[in-house]
């Protein structure tokens, strides 16, 4: 335990900042992400040239930049399908994937979505602030519907994703969510994610200042933020609230929220929350969660065991080589039904 | 009456042709292997119907494999054949109109009923007479599936497996007719059978009855006879398909320097074998992701480039299309990749199973900006095996995406490939950035080549920002200056035509003083070979100049070309090599032969050309 706690300590937030000049707007909830993702790497102890950090196109692709590390700024949406290659080429490596709402869900949904179903060892830090900001102000595939932007003038028509039912949908191993001003949680949940092994999808709630402010500002407002979300760990009970009074209880096949010691309900009639269940049914329930009725949860909502796609490509390929005999060019020309001229 | 006569040939082109079902890929590739054993020169192509299994019987589904034997070098599957063996009428239907005058026609006489006939189109009982078939052309009757019936009658097999058999029959018929000894044959299966006793028996016997089926038969029949070829150069030699060797060329590369192989990669026809043939490849540590579509195919190759693999990517045309924006991020984040597109006739979804050079523009220009990459074209299917090794080792020594093309023709046909050894190779020398070296920047590159140093994750010190942003010259930021766009463009423009520095000068073939030259690139080059060889023996002088370097081009190539009265390019497209001359080569007039239709050229077609230009 000593030995991995000096590693631990090797490294500060500072090590894994770059020279670059952060370009985000002033006020921008990327600021606090990428603050928080530095500090988690920091104390993950992972040397900066053994971390690969992709992103596609976006305000929060730019990310990469800022952290000093490996990093690649790719094109729109195929930052999943990049980080797949960097990973599966070597899987020593610490890979986070750096995404948005449009860059993940309109434009790379295929390679989202499959990396999920593949469960390729790397963290995805989906920036979701409901809006393009890099184009200045577009509807995005999880801006509420009705929501005027400068391509909905007169509010879209269309529905919305939800990143949790969409990673869970395809069979995703670990879904957690931050909240951009909530630092402690934005840390312990990119932790955790950074610890799974198996895509990990951090659905981050950003703020735009310009083109949506305020798309979480319900949740975000420090008066109200207990009473409006909640924070779930594994196997602790689901309880929330500035008094820490409320908590989650089944109500038939669904969620309601309960106060501890009114109608009799006492604190043991409180669910406690298992990330490690394989059974979705209830992460979703908890993940689609809304106000006002319904606290927003935060933190680990799913975290389950399943081989990573890159562990099993390294295994198999090590099975089939303690069988084969053809270990070079050489060996394999050999195998050619061949003859003399 | 037994007149049986030989005929000695210089050359000679067999078709096999049925349903898809009917083994005949396996019985034209058990021929030609058993010749080249007996020192013939071989070239093969399959020709496959576009659906899988089209109803027995009838015109769609009838699939073919051709085969061409020579006792001198030949270049060709060969145009038309001199013999067809047919299975169905519907065989005859499609392939009769082919048969050389002089030649052999073998079909299995019981499908030539009723019902055959009324599946194939036919609309009398005599599809013969109905097709117009010269009679200077002999036909073999020989009932097939009784006569394999009646081989295997002992073996108690149900019908359908029995049945099954039937190309076998065929095989010891053509062994017959080309006068191969039948105990070559049999130990051919023994090789190929070997573990499955029961199996081997009833083929040699089916093989066997089939032969001496031929030997009695008393009718007036040439047999044909094909001199070992003593044209080839000595040494081990295998029957190899252009999309084998294409794999196998990328295999050699990556052990030759001594880096993983990742392959990432869409199924998509006619490019698929080569990722069929990496993915069996676990036992070298061969690493393929079969992605989710094109454009995950090539993207995560360019990860596993930015990690450090030896990274590829095979498609075809619309899939090269899919892929256009990634291999931009390639050109620009000058990473090393090997990008494969076996040509098919497009455009759009086009002609998937056929063949054509239609993606040379695309290869050189689809793609946003200014955005050069190297483009290079295997010329026969034992030439993708040595233009695959190049292209990965072009790749690594000059940190560039490398546009392979190759089609279908090619890719699915085989040639001779004399065998290689890893040692005689050549290096390969990876532009990695030395240890040691302080203040990495990711645009720091060796000042004379203008290729980027190399350096990946995992490398303690060189960590870096790369990307699809233009970059600063010197220190790598992400940069919107007016006149460092301008030098990183033509940085980038500088780096690719150094490239020509390190190829072969382009070689003429043929006669150098002649009268006219014939442009070729890619996999034409069998076709045009044997036709200006053709009419070089008749007294004429023709040149061939053969491309497998096209961007950039060879250093040699403009003064070379200037050299001739009369140019001629031979391409199958409408143009498009034509087009890309002229941008390079303006004081010369470039005429055309084209053909777009998803077919090959045939070595005729193009022998009368030249002809009619020579007058």
């Amino acid at each position: 335990m000593e030995t991995s706690e000096t590693i631990r300590n090797q490294y500060t937030a500072k090590d894994f900042k770059s020279d670059q000049y952060v370009r985000w707007c002033p006020g921008c909830g990327d600021y606090a992400v990428l603050s928080s993702l530095q500090k988690v790497m920091a104390d993950l102890g992972v040397a900066p040239h053994d971390t690969a950090v992709i992103s596609g196109i976006g305000c929060s692709s730019r990310l990469p930049y800022y952290i000093s590390s490996y990093g690649f700024h790719t094109i729109h949406g195929r930052g999943a399908a990049i980080a797949t290659g960097v990973k599966v080429a070597n899987p020593k490596l610490t890979v986070w994937q750096i995404t948005g709402d449009g860059d993940c869900l309109a434009i790379g949904g295929n390679h989202f979505i499959h990396s999920v179903r593949r469960n390729v060892d790397m963290n995805v830090l989906l920036f979701n602030n409901q809006i393009y900001g890099l184009t200045k102000g577009q509807y995005s595939p999880t801006t509420k519907k009705g929501f005027v932007t400068k391509s909905s003038p007169f509010g879209t028509v269309e529905r919305p994703f939800r990143p949790a039912e969409l990673t869970m949908g395809a069979r995703g191993t670990f879904f957690g969510r931050l909240l951009d001003v909530d630092l402690k949680t934005a840390q312990m949940t990119m932790t955790a994610a950074a610890k799974h092994k198996g895509t990990s999808v951090v659905e981050c709630l950003v703020n735009c200042v310009i083109f949506n402010d305020g798309a979480h500002g319900w949740l975000a407002e420090k008066e109200f933020r207990a009473d409006r979300t909640i924070t779930l760990e594994h196997g602790k009970r689901m309880i929330f609230g500035k008094e820490g009074n409320k908590g989650l209880v089944l109500d038939g096949f669904n969620l309601k929220v309960a106060t501890i010691g009114e109608n009799g309900v006492d604190e043991n009639d409180i669910l406690v929350h298992d990330a490690a269940c394989e059974d979705t049914t209830l992460h979703i329930k908890l993940a689609m969660m809304e106000g006002p009725e319904m606290p927003i949860a935060l933190g680990v909502i799913r975290d389950v065991v399943e081989e990573t796609y890159d562990a099993a490509v390294e295994t198999q390929i090590a099975e089939v080589q303690a069988k084969s005999k053809i270990k070079t060019f050489d060996d394999l020309i050999a195998t050619c039904e061949q003859w003399e001229m | 009456m037994d007149k049986v006569t030989k005929t000695e040939l210089d050359n000679v082109v067999v078709r096999f042709s049925g349903d898809s079902g009917d083994g005949m890929q396996l019985t034209g590739t058990l021929f030609s292997n058993l010749s080249a054993i007996l020192g013939n020169e071989i070239s093969t192509f399959p020709d496959f119907p576009s659906e899988i299994r089209a109803p027995q019987g009838t015109v769609g589904g009838v699939s073919g494999f051709q085969v061409h034997l020579g006792s001198s070098k030949i270049y060709t599957p060969g145009d038309d054949p001199d013999v067809l063996v047919v299975m169905n009428p519907a065989a005859l239907k499609v392939n009769a109109q082919f048969v050389k005058n002089g030649g052999v026609i073998i079909f299995d006489a019981d499908t030539f009923d009723k019902s055959g006939f009324e599946k194939a189109g036919f609309k009398t009982e005599n599809p013969f007479e109905e097709l117009n078939i010269s009679d200077t052309i002999q036909l073999i009757p020989a009932p097939l599936s009784t006569l394999t019936q009646n081989s295997l009658a002992g073996f108690g097999f149900d019908n359908k497996i029995v049945l099954r058999s039937k190309n076998m029959f065929a095989l010891g018929l053509i062994c017959w007719l080309f006068n191969r000894p039948i105990e070559q044959a049999i130990h051919f299966l023994q090789n190929k059978f070997g573990k499955k006793p029961t199996l081997l028996e009833a083929n040699v016997k089916v093989l066997t009855d089939g032969f001496n089926f031929g030997n009695n038969l008393h009718l007036t029949v040439s047999t044909y006879f094909v001199e070992k070829s003593h044209e080839t150069p000595k040494g081990k030699y295998t029957s190899i398909s252009g999309n084998k060797a294409t794999a196998w060329g990328l295999i050699a590369a990556a052990q030759k320097v001594g880096l993983q192989l990742y392959l990432g990669s869409y199924p998509i026809t006619p490019a698929t074998d080569i990722m069929h043939e990496l993915t069996a490849r676990k036992d070298m540590g061969v690493k393929v992701v079969q992605a989710e579509d094109e454009i995950a195919g090539i993207t995560s190759a360019i990860g596993a480039a930015f990690a450090g693999s030896l990274a590829a990517t095979s498609t075809s045309g619309p899939g090269l299309a899919l892929k256009s924006e990634a291999i931009g991020l390639a050109v620009m984040a000058e990473l090393p990749l090997v990008i494969i597109d076996v040509m098919r006739g497009g455009p759009s979804t086009g002609l998937p199973t056929k063949t054509e050079q239609t993606d040379l523009l695309q290869a050189l220009y689809g793609r946003n900006g200014e955005s050069p990459a190297v483009v290079m074209a295997a010329g026969t299917p034992d030439d993708c095996f040595h233009y695959a090794f190049m292209a990965c080792k072009i790749a690594l020594e000059h940190m560039t995406p490398v546009i392979l093309l190759t089609d279908a023709f090619i890719g699915n046909g085989t040639s001779l490939w004399k065998l290689p050894t890893l040692a005689e190779l050549p290096e390969i020398k990876p532009n990695i950035v030395k240890t040691g070296t302080e203040n990495y920047k990711v645009t720091d590159r060796n000042q004379e080549t203008k290729v980027r140093y190399w350096s990946f994750p995992g490398m303690e010190g060189f960590g870096h920002r790369n990307g699809g942003l233009e970059k600063d010259y010197f220190t790598g930021a992400i940069s919107t200056d007016p006149a460092n766009h301008q030098k990183m463009v033509d940085t980038r423009e500088e780096k690719i035509n150094n490239v020509s520095e390190f190829i072969l000068e382009l070689k003429i073939e043929g006669n150098e003083n002649a009268d006219l030259l014939v442009i070729g690139w890619g996999g034409t080059h069998g076709h045009l070979m044997s036709a200006v060889n053709a009419v070089n023996k008749n007294g004429k002088k023709v040149a061939l100049a053969h491309f497998n370097y096209i961007n950039p081009l060879p250093k040699n190539t403009v003064k070379l070309i200037q050299r001739y009265k009369k140019v001629v390019v031979c391409e199958l497209n409408s143009g498009q090599f034509a087009t890309f001359l002229r941008s390079k080569v303006p004081a010369v007039e470039f005429l055309q032969y084209n053909k777009v239709q998803g077919q090959p050229f045939t070595a005729s077609e193009i022998e009368e050309h030249i002809i009619s230009l020579l007058k």
